[in-house]
């Protein structure tokens, strides 16, 4: 019933695709950690324009799903006449719904900086810049950091859905397969267990960053 | 670009069918997954050692995959070892089965906020262990959860989107088949936009209220 032959053969060509998705989501964290920040330092702007823009960011990018993002980039941009590959199109979309994600996560970071914190830097006649980037920043990062690696599992995760538009990652690799098998099974169990292993990993990390990061606060 | 919206009218019946079996398979799967990672979460508390383990494994194999891999496991995998079913059963449970694991975690937490003095009142007064599970455990527990609950059945009805990819005739599926059919994608992709924001807002409207009815009884 359950044929390990076919597990191990599959095995190579999974890893390779494993590679992928891997790569996939770090593209995606990054670039969408990127706008992330725009969008945080948007929403938490004094002016009303750049706060409602982005408001109305993240309410859409979080409302639709990712899948619908996709079918939408997909089928828009060939009729406005941008000829993307799926790949940029995919990574693209992945990392603009993230940006939505890592905005609110920051904004909440942020706003969790004791206020006097912020006074006590002005008293110190701090200006604006150096007061983001050596007292809000760092500290932002750390009240945030086990939220941001649970958004990176998270998104290792939904790059799965990528394959609908025809990537080559892990899960569409595992679709080949298990077609051309006939064994549905086995492919999509190893491919799930390619998918945990990436994620214990992931999960292991971040407790070992959070650990420094509270080691490097204490001290 | 010109934006011409017969072509919904046209199929007005197939987008309502489409949006009925979206919310049919997210509030039946959503009831599936509270059920069952209520049960996990109660059968944790009271079991021992080894079955509080096996089921913290299932907890993180579940949170560990992609859902779409789950729904391929479960529909195309499912007939190799004798489980055979229709897309929309298939995608209901699949659903069921990925939020039981997060509403489990959703409950354990709730459980665990609950103040000790609380339960060593309950012990003072005589209480069973079941009567401080309903009692004293479950209100309380409910109360304190109500905003992670409401975010994960949102989380979920966007998850049902997902359920397009194994065939079944939802919002998604539904529009973007349209879609293929006409070439109208703009029109297409708007309406299904919209759908599910609309979804989305109405449900965290509804889970608003709700914290607001429930908040009263954490005042005192």
């Amino acid at each position: 019933m359950f044929k390990i032959s076919t597990l191990l053969e599959s095995l190579p060509l999974l890893a390779q695709a494993a590679l992928s998705t891997i790569s996939i989501s770090l593209m995606s964290l990054f670039f969408g950690f990127l706008l992330g920040v725009v969008i945080c330092a948007m929403r938490l702007s004094r002016w009303p324009l750049p706060r409602v823009l982005a408001l109305i960011h993240v309410r859409f990018f979080r409302g639709v799903p990712l899948l619908v993002q996709l079918l939408m980039l997909y089928y828009l941009l060939p009729s406005i006449g941008l000829n993307l590959s799926s790949l940029v199109a995919a990574v693209i979309a992945v990392s603009v719904c993230e940006s939505a994600y890592v905005a609110e996560i920051l904004r909440g970071g942020f706003l969790g900086i004791p206020p006097g914190q912020l006074e006590a830097a002005r008293m110190l006649g701090l200006g604006r810049v150096h007061t983001i980037v050596r007292i809000q920043l760092p500290q932002a990062l750390r009240l945030t950091l086990s939220s941001l690696v649970s958004e990176m599992i998270i998104l290792i995760k939904v790059s799965s859905l990528v394959s609908v538009v025809g990537v080559a990652e892990l899960t569409r690799t595992a679709q080949n397969i298990a077609a051309s098998t006939y064994r549905p099974l086995e492919i999509y169990f190893m491919a799930g267990v390619f998918y945990f292993l990436i994620n214990g990993t992931l999960a292991w990390l971040g407790m070992l960053g959070e650990r420094r990061l509270l080691k490097a606060h204490q001290s | 670009m010109k934006l011409d919206f017969s072509i919904l009218t046209k199929n007005a019946d197939a987008i309502a069918h489409g949006f009925g079996v979206t919310i049919g398979t997210w509030l039946a799967g959503t009831l599936i997954a509270i059920a069952l990672g209520l049960l996990i979460a109660v059968v944790q508390l009271y079991c021992g050692r080894q079955v509080t383990r096996l089921l913290r494994a299932y907890i993180e194999i579940i949170r560990g995959t992609p859902f779409l891999i789950q729904l391929f496991l479960l529909y195309y995998g499912g007939p190799s070892i004798g489980i055979s079913l229709d897309p929309i059963a298939a995608g209901t449970l699949g659903l069921g089965v990925y939020g039981s694991a997060y509403f489990a975690e959703i409950f354990r937490g709730g459980f665990r906020s609950i103040p000790k003095g609380h339960l060593e009142a309950a012990v003072c007064l005589g209480m069973t262990r079941w009567q401080m599970i309903y009692r004293i455990k479950l209100p309380q527990m409910l109360v304190i959860i109500v905003p992670a609950l409401v975010n994960m059945i949102i989380v979920l009805s966007k998850e049902t989107a997902v359920l397009s990819v194994i065939t079944v005739p939802e919002l998604t599926g539904v529009l973007t088949g349209i879609g293929t059919a006409s070439f109208a994608f703009i029109e297409i992709l708007l309406v299904l936009c919209a759908g599910y924001l609309a979804l989305v807002e109405l449900t965290s409207h509804i889970g608003q209220w709700v914290e607001r009815r429930v908040g009263r009884f954490m005042l005192r």
